[in-house]
């Protein structure tokens, strides 16, 4: 696990390089103004999401070495108790926002508790159990989808401040804002005190208590704090992108796809999360409408689909084999590179 | 980011290409989400299959509509919402969009507010949100022939038929066996309602989904001693319902399946425990109808035909695909006759829809006759008061044994009206009325 730190090492650096006050500045200004619905709804929503629940999933897994299988699980909290909050509360949205995050929070830190005793495999798959009781609980129980007779509920309306939040610019904002405070607090986070304890334990845990860091408040922290993240992610992946919400669409695929993006994207590193989420989010759609642009109407489309996958597999593959430390050691080593050659 | 400027140019190209196609005139533009990989491939080839088919003999025997050419390209969604949704961003761009038929309740619901604001209608046949047959509240969702509430009168009717009339029900018990999925149970209220109404007795039992173990839920069913038994199933739970059932001796032909239950793919897993079950249906399944005959004369012999197994030529799926082919193309027509035989937009295609009616005698004209019955829509009737029929397993095809039966949509409206009455209210829509549905965007 030595080699992650290595990488950990170079993110704190994100604020001060100024490519991320540009990028901010494309992303908050540039895009709104230039960027298609299409590339908005279709690109940048989802990518939001699932990017945001990497970052959550990267601080219990990447820096707190606690293998996770349940981010949908928590994913589904964050959107159904948004749902429900605004339902029966009516409160300003971003005290819905902030009690949905608390209730993904309160949901994890239960589910954390058996990484007090757990490590590794048996860990990952008690929090399997996390990813099959929610998803059972909210088909099961008809007061979290209103008594909807489906059980398919469509988002209500947001508005913050007599606005309302319904547009797809505004929607992307909104996302792109939530997106942006949270990863700098979890960067505030992971360079304090309490990720210092965390890296310790994952390291090695023996080693963490002999040394006195509290093993189990930091275990249940970073449980309470990454459910909390990925709750919020929920919630844009139900109200900003897709606008229903539907247990099945939080099933243990979405919570592999979490996992991947921080695996390929890079562990315990914050640009892994977004590098990840491009991957998984953007190339899928490029292939897919590069062959429908080359092969379209000649292929039966099923065909097409199942090369694309082969593709993106072995895609994967060599990225990994590459770089077993993802796409964010890769860029770093672009990076040096480059100023080597400009120097 | 460099992989944002690929995304910018890829997205400039294919706005180039769509405007380029917008140029050709008279064509008319059906984006498919099809699903031909993953767990619901069966449904998914058989139904695109069926309506491509349709549309393909549209194009060659009668050069499209009133000379107006079809076109269509298909997105993968695989069944799931997310890329249903990608797909509908995609296809929006395109020119000339008659109609959306996602065949999927979950896309269906995503595409709501999107479709309506674009004016373009949603088709979802034989399935769909139920409070969408209001439309004075759902201006442009279609869920037509059949909405889940209609089927599960359609079914009762047609067990008290087969027990001597609706006073015959009293006293009788119905076990409901239904998949563990929002689908599953969005019928449960229905049941209660009419149970109550009838005088019958409805036990309702879930089978977690997927449905590949129902050892406990039959033994349920023994102690309960029902006189029928509604199966509420998807995918494997069907065949595995009918082996579990013969396994505990309850009789076959007491167990009715759903519209969802009712394929070749459902029952052929079964073998000989599938013989003599019957299923609902609002169109019937075989290639004798004439409209069949001429898709294989015309578009198979050709090498056109879409389906690669031609033993699945007139099977259920295939056979709703080219129904749904004909309503998509009827209405077009309808709307065409109101406004010029030219491209319409999505919303003239609309008021086509809200005046879809063809009688019996217009769907013998169009090949059709007993492949379904009629239909009847009106802009506060999305669904159109489709008739159902009932088929049987004989081991090897489907059989019909029953007549067109009607639900009794008049017992069913208020309680659809209550729910979409409500959905306006929360979202605050208007509730529009006739004069409304007559103001069209050109």
């Amino acid at each position: 696990m030595s080699t992650l730190a290595d990488t950990r090492l170079h993110s704190p650096n994100l604020l001060r390089h100024t490519p991320l006050a540009t990028f901010l500045l494309i992303a908050f200004i540039a895009i709104p103004a230039l960027a298609s619905p299409y590339v908005i709804e279709a690109i940048l929503l989802p990518f939001l999401a699932l990017a945001l629940a990497g970052v959550g999933l990267n601080l219990l897994t990447g820096y707190g070495g606690q293998v996770s299988l349940g981010s949908a699980a928590f994913m589904a909290v964050g959107a159904f108790a948004a749902y429900n909050i605004q339902l029966r509360l009516n409160l300003p949205l971003p005290l819905t926002i902030l009690l949905s995050a608390l209730t993904a929070a309160t949901v994890g830190l239960i589910f954390g508790l058996p990484s007090l005793r757990l490590r590794g495999f048996y860990l990952a798959v008690s929090t399997l159990a996390a990813q099959f009781f929610v998803q059972w609980a909210l088909t099961k129980f008809g007061w979290f989808s209103n008594y909807s007779p489906s059980g398919v509920i469509s988002a209500p309306g947001m508005t913050l401040l007599g606005y309302s939040l319904d547009s797809t610019t505004a929607r992307y904002l909104l996302a792109l804002t939530l997106v942006t405070l949270l990863t700098l607090g979890v960067w505030a986070f992971t360079a304090g005190p309490l990720g210092n304890d965390l890296i310790a334990i994952r390291d090695n845990e023996t080693a963490a208590q002999i040394i006195g860091v509290p093993v189990l408040k930091t275990k249940l922290v970073a449980f309470a704090l990454s459910s909390a993240i990925i709750g919020v992610a929920g919630f844009l992946w139900a109200f900003t992108y897709l606008r229903t919400i539907e247990p099945a669409g939080f099933d243990l695929d979405r919570s592999f796809d979490v996992l991947f993006i921080i695996i390929i994207g890079g562990l315990a590193t914050l640009r892994g999360a977004f590098l990840g989420a491009g991957l998984i989010v953007v190339f899928p759609l490029l292939l897919s409408r590069l062959s429908a642009m080359a092969f379209g109407g000649m292929i039966d489309s099923g065909v097409l689909e199942l090369v694309q996958r082969i593709i993106l597999g072995t895609l994967i593959i060599a990225f990994l084999i590459a770089e077993p430390n993802g796409l964010a050691a890769i860029l770093t080593r672009v990076k040096r590179r480059f100023a080597r050659n400009t120097l | 980011m460099s992989f944002l400027k690929r995304i910018t140019t890829a997205a400039l190209t294919v706005a180039t290409l769509a405007a380029g196609q917008a140029a050709q005139a008279d064509e008319q533009y059906f984006p498919l989400q099809s699903y031909r990989v993953g767990p619901y491939a069966a449904g998914g080839t058989g139904f695109f299959g069926g309506f491509i088919d349709y549309m393909t003999l549209i194009n060659t025997r009668d050069g499209g509509v009133n000379g107006v050419k079809l076109v269509w390209d298909e997105c993968e969604t695989e069944y799931a919402v997310e890329k249903g949704v990608e797909c509908y961003q995609r296809q929006k761009s395109h020119a000339d969009i008659a109609a959306w038929n996602p065949l999927s309740v979950g896309i269906a619901y995503a595409m709501i507010d999107g479709v309506t604001a674009d004016k373009a209608p949603l088709i979802t046949v034989n399935h769909g949100r139920t409070d969408t047959t209001d439309g004075r509240v759902f201006p442009y969702v279609f869920p037509l022939l059949l909405n889940p509430y209609s089927e599960t009168s359609g079914i009762v009717n047609y067990i008290a038929s087969k027990e001597g009339g609706l006073e015959s029900l009293k006293g009788k018990k119905i076990v409901v066996l239904y998949h563990g999925s929002p689908y599953g149970k969005e019928t449960i209220p229905i049941y209660e309602l009419l149970a109550e109404k009838y005088g019958f007795t409805v036990v309702q039992i879930e089978v977690p989904h997927p449905g590949n173990e129902q050892g406990a839920q039959w033994l349920q069913i023994r102690r309960e001693a029902p006189d029928y038994v509604v199966l509420r199933g998807w995918g494997v739970m069907n065949p595995v319902a009918l082996t579990t059932a013969q396994r505990n001796g309850f009789p076959v032909d007491h167990i009715i399946g759903n519209v969802w239950s009712n394929s070749e793919e459902d029952a052929l897993p079964a073998g000989d425990a599938a013989i003599g079950y019957t299923a609902i249906t609002t169109q019937a399944s075989g290639n004798q109808y004439p409209v069949l005959q001429e898709i294989i004369r015309s578009v198979y012999t050709a090498g056109q035909g879409n389906l690669s197994d031609k033993s699945r030529i007139g099977s259920v799926y295939h056979n709703l695909g080219i129904v749904n082919g004909i309503l998509n193309v009827e209405a077009i027509r309808i709307a065409q006759g109101k406004f010029g035989n030219r491209t319409l937009t999505g919303d003239e295609v609309r008021w086509g829809f809200e005046h879809l009616q063809l009688t019996p005698a217009r769907v013998k004209e169009l090949g059709a006759e007993n492949l379904f019955h009629s239909i009847n829509v009106t802009y506060d009737n999305h669904e159109g008061e489709g008739y159902v029929t009932f088929q049987q397993w004989d081991g090897k095809k489907w059989n019909v044994v029953s007549d067109w039966i009607a639900p009794d949509w008049a017992l069913l409206r208020p309680i659809i009206t209550k729910s979409s009455e409500a959905y306006a209210a929360e979202k605050g829509l208007p509730i529009r009325t006739s004069e409304d549905a007559d103001k069209v965007t050109q």
